[in-house]
Parts: C-alpha cells; structure tokens; sequence
C-alpha cells in the first residue's frame, strides 16, 4: 500500500537534495533560502514523498507557507517529516514543535551533521527523542547509510499506534480558555486543539459558529488582543525550543565560525566586496569563453567528418540536388556552426555558475546590492531573480516569488529579461570575438563580456527605479534575508541543461527581411537581424542560425563552420564594429523570449504586466541603439 | 537603544519589537523574540543592510526596520 509522506523544514537545510537522493529525481537545488516554490512529488519504495517548500513557520505569511500549511491541513499525508539543520536547531525545532501540534505522524530528521561537526556542534540525538516525544534520526544528506537509517526510521513510524499531538504548555490562562473551547471542538474537522488556538489567535478557518463565538468570549475574558495570543503562543513555542536546545545541543554558539566571519569579510566587506564580484563574474567569463575554445573546435570537426558521410549517403541514395542543398547546405551547415560555437560556453558557464551557488555566494550578492535597490523602492532579493535569469528568464521570473510584496515583486518580473539568459549569451560571446577582440584572445571578450553584464545590472537598476517612480509607487516593504553558511559545493552534482532542445526552421521570410530594413538601419540593425530577433521569439537560441540562413539565403556564399566563417559571412553583408554594438545592445535588451512571456502571464495573472514586461526592455535597447547609431555617424 | 546601534561584533539581548504585522511574525519564526540574545556581524559594503547572528544564522536586516527592534547591549566579554 503506498503512503504519502510530507517534507518539511525551514529554506535551505538540504531539504530537497535530501528529496533527490530518496526519489532519485533531479529536482534542482541551491544554497539559498526560497529555491522550492512549489511542492513536488516523487516515489520512493512504497512511499510517495511531497517535497513542501521552505517555512520558518505553519502561521502563513508568505505564499510559500500557506501552499505548506494547506497541504498539511488538507491531511493527505499521513506522516511528516520535518527536516532541521543541525547547525541552527533551536530555530528548526520552532516548525517542529507546530508541526507536532498539527499532525500525528511526525518524524525529525537532524540533518547536516557533518557540517555541524565539523563546526564544533554536536546533537544528541536520543536526548532530543525523549525530550519531544518524536522519534529523530540524525543524517548527512550528502552521504550513502543516511539513506538506509532515514527509511528505516520512517518503516518504525508505523510499528506503533498514532501517539496523541502534542503542545508546549501555554501557561494557565490559556490552557483553561482552551479547555473550555475543546468541549465545544468535538465533530470538526480539523485537529481540535490546534485549531481551539488558531481561533483564539484571531485566524479566520472554517469551524462553527458555537466554537468561533466560544474563542472570542474566551479572548474577552483573558482581556487580550488577538495579535496578543498570538505572541504568547510564539513565546511559548520558542521557550520550548529554547529548553530542548539546551538538553541536546552543545556548541551551538560556534554556528557562525571564524571561517565564515572570515569568509565574510572577503565577499561581503567594504574594501573587497565589490571587487571580489566583478574578479568572479569576469574569472566565469573567461574560463566559459576560453574553455570553450577546444571542444568548439572537436565539434566543428565532428560535424565536418558526420557531413561528409551524410554527404556518400546522399550520393548513394541519388537524392535530387537540391534537396541536398535544402538540408546540408542549409540545416545542417547552420546547425553545425551554431552547435559548434553556442553549445560549449553554455556547457561550462552553468557548472560554474552552480558551483558558486552551491558554495552560498549567492546570497551574499543580494546582501551587497541591497543599498541600490532600496534607493529604487525595491527588494534587495531581486538580484537572486536576476541571478536565476541569467540561467533562464522563465526561470527567473518564476523565481520572482520569492519576493514577498506584489509590488516589489513586480518590478523584478518586469526587469527580468534586462538580464540577459543563457540563450543569449554566445550569441554575445560569439559577437564580440567576432568584432571586438584580437583574433584568439579570450581575456578581451571576457572582459567586455563582464563589462555588458555590468550593464544590464545598471540598465536593471535605471529600469526599476523608473517603474517604481511612475506605475508601480509604493512604499519599500521589510526586508529580510537569511545569509547561509559557506557550503563545500558539490563538484559532482552539476547541471547540464539540455541546450538547443527546440529544433531549428528554415523559414524563407526574406521579404519581410526588407520591408524590417528600413526600420531597421535607424537602429544600426538591418532588417535581417531585426527578424531573426522577431523569429527568435520562441527561444533566443534560435536568433544566430536565423540570422545565418537569412544571410546565406539571400545569396551569401561560404560555409560557415566556425566563428572564422561566420564573421566573414556577417561582413559579407554589410556588418561594422557599429552594427555588431548595436546587436549586442539589442541582444540584451530586447522583448523577453515567448516562454519567459507566458511565465509573467502565469505569475502576474495580467496581459497588461506581461505587455510591459516586453515593452520596457524593448524600448530602453531601441533608444540605446538609435542612439550609438546616430552618434557614431555624426563622429563620422 | 535600537538594533541598528548595534557596533559590528557587540552582542545584545532583544528587550522588546515595536513592529506589527508580517515582519513582526517572520522576525519572531527566525528567533527574534523577546529575550533572544543576538551578535552584530558586520554591514554590507554600502554600510546597509547589516548582518545579525540570531539562532545561530546569519540574518540580514535594513537599517529601517531595525530602527524598531529594542535591545540592550551585552558587556564586551560576552561571545
């Protein structure tokens, strides 16, 4: 028979790597707080595990903790887990004394041992067993044997009858407004004493009429406030976690060790903060443009030697010459370059990339950038959003959630695709290789590779102060942002994504090409790339091979097979160093890609938004371009 | 005096928060309770947000809202 399990815990305690390795799904995870917005499922043995988003607490503030909490209620689950970090218990046993009062079935799982070990902490586990009434098994998520003792301890949860739920003590005054309430609880549906205090607290559920009435008079009696009970709960809670911490914890006051504070003072102190960011950003910069460089080069002779054969298959089979043409000529040349040149910066930026997130950098940035944002009225948390952009708009967008006021939220939504992704990034690359840098040199590209991304960031800041100054006014919400500890990443556990899944259109659209020319060489474009940009709409990756086979469809020779190629292609048709800035200005801002358009459909639930959403970016690089366009031409 | 006194390195013990709503809330899951004994970590290199140890994690806060978290500060000895 199978069983739903439920997973809880407080962001980022290895909740979902401690979920992968179970269900051996690869759902992504990252060292910073907020990474699950949504649950997700998976099966392991005869259990099926619901993998909840990160909460501090079941009293729902945010989003995040009501999709958790409501889950919870719905009582589909038949047991929880709660995950705790080791390092922080006292603040992880919080969600695990409300989790003991809500449901029967609950196991803690201690997690990060190794880490906490390695920082002097230690958890007695079995101390902390008696002391909450629930049975704890102690693992490391990142090592074989927890997997084993984890499902065990979850097989034993089912050994004994369902223990009775369980609360902190309250103190005697609520204790007898809560006995006088549970007569009158029998017959609903929610846990009765749970839901005797949520009622007491103020909170709107559904109960009946006599018992809703019964908790106001009890709160008229006690003589306090709502917001009053509240508090008392929160106090009782934290007392509690507070007594069992000091029965099974010790060292807990080195969780914050000197290798952080010294850490800290490199990444986030006055002198090398900034410094430090920009040596990081251009080192990725780099190692993405100049690893790329060999396996650039095996691929191009992969596909040479792959069209050869496709080319005896087609002599064998007699196939008419033109279709030749279409296909090898045509797809498969583009293909090929563009495979050649795009795939491998993609393929070691995103390891990099994951290794700094990993190793909780991450945050850090966000902690730096704050001042700037809360000069535009923003969160500080939207440069996390950029960050994931820089991965995926989509992504980025969806990431948006992890801001907690709409407003705020809503001004990272729509500067998002100021941030360019990774579809757009060899496009970039390839660029300014191309145009801008000595033949063979990777520091040059790099180095104005870091310069553009500099830019989006300060074309992002100009973007949201504007908004915020004129539709989306408002006052700046609290902001508050948990600083994980450095983390050892994971060199193992490294994503590739699968690139250029969407398969590539030959599409014979020239004439469109020179109706868009016009319009097009008042931006220092041409009507070609403008269409590619246009056709590129689905998926930024496809914006280089259409651009290639418009140029080569409209009489263009040679057959572009590397970066070499390429550029005399583009020169061929009338490409400056002017035209190239121009494309790199309007690669990064133009309108977001149709994925990441129907994400800010989803997310803001309005054509409007997701109108803007294309438009600002959209604007801000047409100005840009007209702009260099015209005067460069005066300089002339 | 007010949290964001608070000198880089100083510990405190939170006397009171002069907050409603959600911040009050989500202050208090962290650990921000009356009572709670807290360490300044240092700013951010524009000198806001600052970080605080509170429960054992680093928690960064703006200089706006700590305006409103009352705390007395620990004699130097104290870790």
């Amino acid at each position: 028979m199978e069983r739903v399990i439920a997973l809880a815990g407080n962001p980022n305690v290895g909740k979902s790597t401690l979920f992968n390795r179970l269900t051996g799904l690869r759902q992504h995870t990252g060292n910073w707080t907020g990474k699950t917005v949504a649950a997700a499922e998976g099966r392991c043995g005869d259990y099926r595990l619901v993998d909840l988003p990160g909460t501090y607490s079941l009293l729902p503030h945010s989003e995040e903790e009501q999709v958790a909490r409501d889950y919870l209620l719905r009582g589909e689950a038949e047991a929880v887990v709660v995950v705790c970090d080791a390092c922080c218990l006292e603040r992880n046993l919080n969600l695990v004394l409300q989790c003991r009062e809500l449901c029967q079935r609950v196991l803690v799982c201690v997690n990060l041992l190794d880490e906490a070990e390695r920082r002097g902490i230690r958890v007695d586990c079995t101390a902390l067993s008696l002391g909450l009434g629930l049975p704890v098994v102690g693992i490391t998520a990142r090592e074989k044997g927890s997997r084993e003792r984890f499902l065990a301890a979850l097989d034993a949860l089912w050994d004994a009858p369902a223990p009775p739920r369980r609360s902190p003590p309250y103190g005697q005054a609520l204790e007898t407004a809560l006995r006088h309430m549970l007569c009158l609880a029998e017959g609903e549906s929610l846990p009765a004493r749970w839901l005797c205090l949520r009622l007491l607290a103020g909170e709107r559920l559904p109960a009946s009429e006599t018992l809703r009435r019964a908790a106001e008079a009890e709160r008229l009696d006690l003589g306090l406030t709502p917001a009053a009970v509240e508090d008392l709960l929160s106090a009782a809670l934290s007392r509690e976690a507070a007594r069992l911490t000091a029965l099974s914890v010790t060292g807990e006051e080195r969780a914050y060790g000197a290798r952080d504070a010294r850490l800290d003072r490199i990444f986030t102190g006055k002198t090398w903060a900034f410094p430090m960011m920009l040596l990081l950003l251009l080192g990725i910069c780099y190692l993405s443009i100049r690893g790329a460089n060999l396996p650039s080069a095996w691929l191009s002779r992969g596909f040479a030697r792959l069209e050869e054969l496709l080319r005896r298959g087609f002599a064998a089979l007699n196939a008419p010459i033109w279709l030749e043409g279409l296909l090898l000529d045509g797809a498969y040349q583009s293909l090929a370059a563009v495979v050649s040149v795009m795939l491998p910066p993609m393929a070691i930026f995103f390891p990099l990339f994951t290794l700094l997130e990993d190793a909780g950098f991450l945050p850090r940035v966000a902690y730096n950038l704050d001042r700037p944002f809360q000069r535009c009225r923003a969160c500080g948390k939207q440069s996390l959003c950029m960050l994931m952009g820089l991965g995926c708009n989509a992504v980025g967008v969806t990431g948006c959630r992890i801001i907690d006021s709409r407003r705020e939220r809503l001004l990272a939504i729509l500067t998002n695709s100021i941030t360019p992704c990774n579809g757009r990034f060899p496009l970039l690359i390839a660029l300014l290789a191309m145009f801008f840098a000595p033949a063979g040199s990777a520091l040059v590209p790099a180095a104005l590779l870091s310069l553009i991304l500099t830019g989006s960031v300060l074309a992002t800041f100009a973007a949201t102060a504007l908004l915020s100054k004129t539709i989306l006014r408002g006052e700046p919400s609290p902001f508050v942002l948990e600083l994980p500890p450095y983390r050892r990443p994971q060199v193992g556990r490294v994503l590739l994504r699968s690139l250029l899944d969407r398969s590539l259109f030959v599409l014979g659209l020239l004439r469109l090409a020179a109706l868009l020319d016009a319009p097009g060489r008042f931006f220092g474009l041409d009507g070609a790339i403008l269409l590619a940009f246009l056709l590129g709409l689905p998926a930024n990756e496809t914006v280089l091979p259409i651009l290639l086979m418009l140029y080569r469809a409209s009489g263009g020779l040679g057959d572009a097979s590397g970066l070499g190629e390429i550029h005399g292609l583009l020169l061929q048709n009338g490409w400056t160093g002017v035209t190239a800035l121009c494309a790199v200005i309007f690669t990064v801002l133009h309108w977001p890609c149709s994925t990441t358009l129907l994400t800010v459909k989803k997310e803001t639930g309005s054509w409007k938004w997701t109108a803007l959403a294309a438009l600002v970016p959209t604007m801000m690089g047409l100005i840009l371009c007209a702009a260099v366009f015209s005067l460069t031409c005066q300089l002339r | 005096m007010t949290l964001e006194k608070l000198r880089p390195g100083q510990a405190g013990t939170v006397l009171a928060l002069r907050l409603e709503g959600p911040l009050r809330r989500r202050l208090r899951d962290l650990g921000l309770v009356e009572g709670a004994r807290l360490r300044c970590l240092g700013r951010s290199p524009l000198g806001d947000p600052s970080a605080y140890l509170i429960c054992g994690a680093a928690i960064a806060l703006r200089r706006t809202d700590c305006r409103r978290i009352e705390v007395e500060v620990e004699p130097w000895n104290a870790s």
